[in-house]
């Protein structure tokens, strides 16, 4: 039976709660509305008050909660209502959180899932990708699935883990894509890129709902002859500059592409890591595709032109294969 | 109808009779309803509403009572369900309807969607979604006014659930420390989102929080737009006379889902019929019979000149244009010749 993203995050977090007394969840509207967005649909029911706690409106004190219930060796999930609302519980996940180990040595074993990502109309606060405000915060592990297989594997994953992981979940895959997906338990292990269609004339480089995007462009442009491997991140921190520089070292050339906006935003950081390591493989320019650096606009023409999509990728692929 | 019609933005202004008011108070709060009905119930259903819907259905009483007292000086800071204090402040509902279609006429040209826009001309600042944001902004308007020399008093409006945010409560202890002139002016529907206010706080009031911070803080009958007109002239005038700040609890209901996706089925079964009793619309007219500032005849001429208003206004919204993708970019920073 074919598994939707969105019941590949429940199951994952279902079978973690069965499978582990101390996982718990908190969150806003979580239990007996079953979140926003109705990830955790049914798991009051069945898991009870002690175990799936809805909070008041209180994103610093959910997450603050969320480490203080780490540090005592629970493992919490919290929910962020929309990834844009995290910025309210911003100090505790960088200043604290993260820090921890670092600093005091304890573990902060805690999970904050972030419904991110636009195209559905949201504007500026319920279309952000603030991914990068965590990936350079040393000490937190920032994941970002794009299949419903990563998304199951990688909250089980995120909830074993003994550092807090900020789990990343495009509302736009929600109920869009699915796939059939493992009978028994399995996981993915944080920190591996995955080359999820081989090519060798160039490399697309990316992460989230633009994996996507970018698999699209990849078919129109193999119409055309040009054969492109396209490498999703999964995590971004800690980042598999192994699996990307590898991927470019075979094809010669990187494409790097993100739905975030552009100063600042992961593809710097691979364009960088990429002339580091294999530059004197290079056959073009690095290239990017992102949003532009604007907040996300409301009206759909706006908004349609703010995100990337397989026309952009395109373009910009068939300039970099001629090149 | 006329005379109330061309009010102006800064109605609290204005010298006028009792039943000048409670007219003013039934216009405005027939046309949030009809506005909010037209997008909720109909343009939203029809696709033409860009994202989502949140209405302030039977809580019309506390931005039309509030939002009448303010001023030219004053500064409002309206909620998400505070649909009259924009009309009230001077933006037409056909620009309202404009935005919410994501149309370029709207007030941020497609921008921003339902009612986050604002107008710094008419001392009205945009929400942004992250609930109690603006509770300090109020303070820090507060604080430039009497800067200023001013006598403006600065409008904070937020939800019961906004209360349980850091945010809230650093914004009014710092108006409060700071003896700020602030109305802050809770819409308590008891319930956000989802959670009812017993999950919510620990308090049974949200007033109940304002000895804490040493500020006066009133219950109110949030259906009767007459007591919350008369609460927001005492908050006022205490603020202006440099007394601090002052808050309003408006005990209300929603009565509506969350947004316009939600159909409240955690809602106990009654409540709805139990509030509808107290619609505050209908206990406007009541009063006004009682008192003989209107007779029975009026109210179906007037709530026909509301539909006529935004019929108009709706066919004006869906006449003007989506905005050019070209001006993606522009004013993300002020333009520089
Ligand atoms: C910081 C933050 N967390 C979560 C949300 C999502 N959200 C939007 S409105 C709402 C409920 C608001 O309740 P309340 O403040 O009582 O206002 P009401 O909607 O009842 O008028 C929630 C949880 C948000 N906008 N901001």
């Amino acid at each position: 039976m074919s598994t939707t993203y969105l019941e590949a995050i429940r199951q994952g977090l279902w079978e973690e709660m069965e499978r582990d007394p101390n996982v718990f969840l908190l969150g806003e509207d979580i239990g007996v509305y079953g979140g926003a967005f109705k990830v955790t649909a049914g798991f009051f029911e069945h898991f009870g008050e002690k175990r799936v706690v809805d909070t008041p409106i209180s994103e610093a004190a959910i997450i603050g909660a969320s480490i203080g219930a780490g540090l005592m060796g629970l493992r919490p999930v919290a929910e962020m209502q929309f990834a844009d609302f995290i910025s309210c519980g911003f100090d505790q996940i960088v200043n604290f959180a993260a820090k921890c180990r670092y600093r005091w040595g304890a573990s902060v074993p805690m999970v904050v899932r972030a419904p991110s990502g636009g195209g559905i109309h949201g504007g500026p606060y319920h279309s952000q990708n603030p991914e990068m405000w965590f990936v350079r915060t040393p000490g937190l592990k920032v994941v970002a699935p794009a299949t419903a297989y990563d998304a199951k594997g990688l909250i089980k994953s995120a909830i074993r883990d003994n550092d807090p992981v900020i789990y990343f979940e495009h509302k736009g895959l929600y109920r869009r894509i699915k796939e059939d997906l493992p009978a028994g338990d399995y996981t993915v292990p944080i920190g591996q890129a995955k080359v999820v269609r081989e090519g060798r004339d160039l490399s697309i480089i990316t992460y989230g709902a633009m994996v996507w995007v970018a698999l699209d462009a990849a078919d129109t442009l193999a119409e055309e002859g040009a054969s492109v491997e396209v490498v999703d991140l999964r995590t971004l921190l800690p980042l598999d500059r192994e699996t990307v520089c590898a991927s470019v070292k075979k094809t010669a050339k990187a494409l790097l592409l993100h739905e975030d906006t552009r100063t600042g935003g992961m593809a710097g950081e691979l364009a960088a890591s990429i002339s580091e390591s294999v530059f004197e493989y290079l056959d073009a320019p690095i290239l990017r595709v992102t949003a532009p650096d604007t907040p996300v606009p409301y009206s759909p023409p706006l908004e349609d032109a703010f995100l990337p999509n397989a026309q952009k990728v395109i373009e910009k692929a068939r300039w970099l294969v001629r090149y | 109808m006329s005379a109330i019609r061309a009010l102006g933005p800064f109605p609290g202004d204005r010298a006028g009779g009792e039943a000048e008011l409670a007219h003013t108070c039934l216009y405005y709060m027939a046309l949030m309803r009809e506005l909010e009905d037209r997008i909720e119930r109909k343009l939203y259903r029809q696709g033409k509403i860009v994202g989502g819907v949140y209405v302030g259905r039977g809580q019309e009483a506390i931005p039309v009572g509030t939002a009448l007292v303010a001023g030219e000086d004053d500064v409002l800071l309206p909620a998400h369900r505070d649909m009259a204090a924009f009309l009230i402040r001077g933006i037409p509902a056909r620009r309202i309807l404009a935005q919410y279609m994501g149309r370029v006429d709207g007030p941020t040209h497609g921008r921003e969607g339902n009612m986050h826009m604002g107008d710094m001309k008419l001392k009205l600042v945009s929400i942004i979604s992250a609930l109690a944001a603006t509770v300090p902004v109020a303070a820090g308007c507060a604080l430039a006014l009497r800067y200023q020399g001013k006598s403006g008093v600065a409008f904070s409006y937020f939800g019961d659930g906004a209360t349980s945010r850091g945010d809230w409560h650093e914004g009014v202890n710092f108006a409060s420390v700071q003896k700020l002139p602030v109305v802050f002016i809770c819409n308590n529907n008891q319930y956000a989102y989802s959670t009812p206010l017993s999950a919510q706080m620990a308090c049974a009031n949200v007033a109940d929080r304002g000895p804490a911070y040493n500020m006066p803080a009133e219950i109110v009958d949030g259906n009767d737009v007459f007591a919350v007109h008369e609460a927001t002239v005492r908050a006022a005038a205490h603020a202006r006379a440099g007394l601090g700040p002052y808050l309003l609890e408006c005990k209300t209901f929603r009565m509506t889902g969350h947004s316009a996706h939600d159909a409240a089925h955690y809602v106990p079964t009654g409540m709805f019929d139990e509030w509808g009793k107290l619609d505050p619309i209908t206990r406007c007219e009541a009063r006004m019979l009682e008192k003989g500032w209107a007779s029975a005849d009026e109210f179906e001429p007037l709530r026909a000149a509301v539909r006529q208003e935004v019929d108009d206004a709706v066919a004006w919204a869906e006449k003007s244009p989506y905005p050019d993708p070209a001006t993606l970019l522009d004013d993300v920073y002020e333009r520089r010749e």
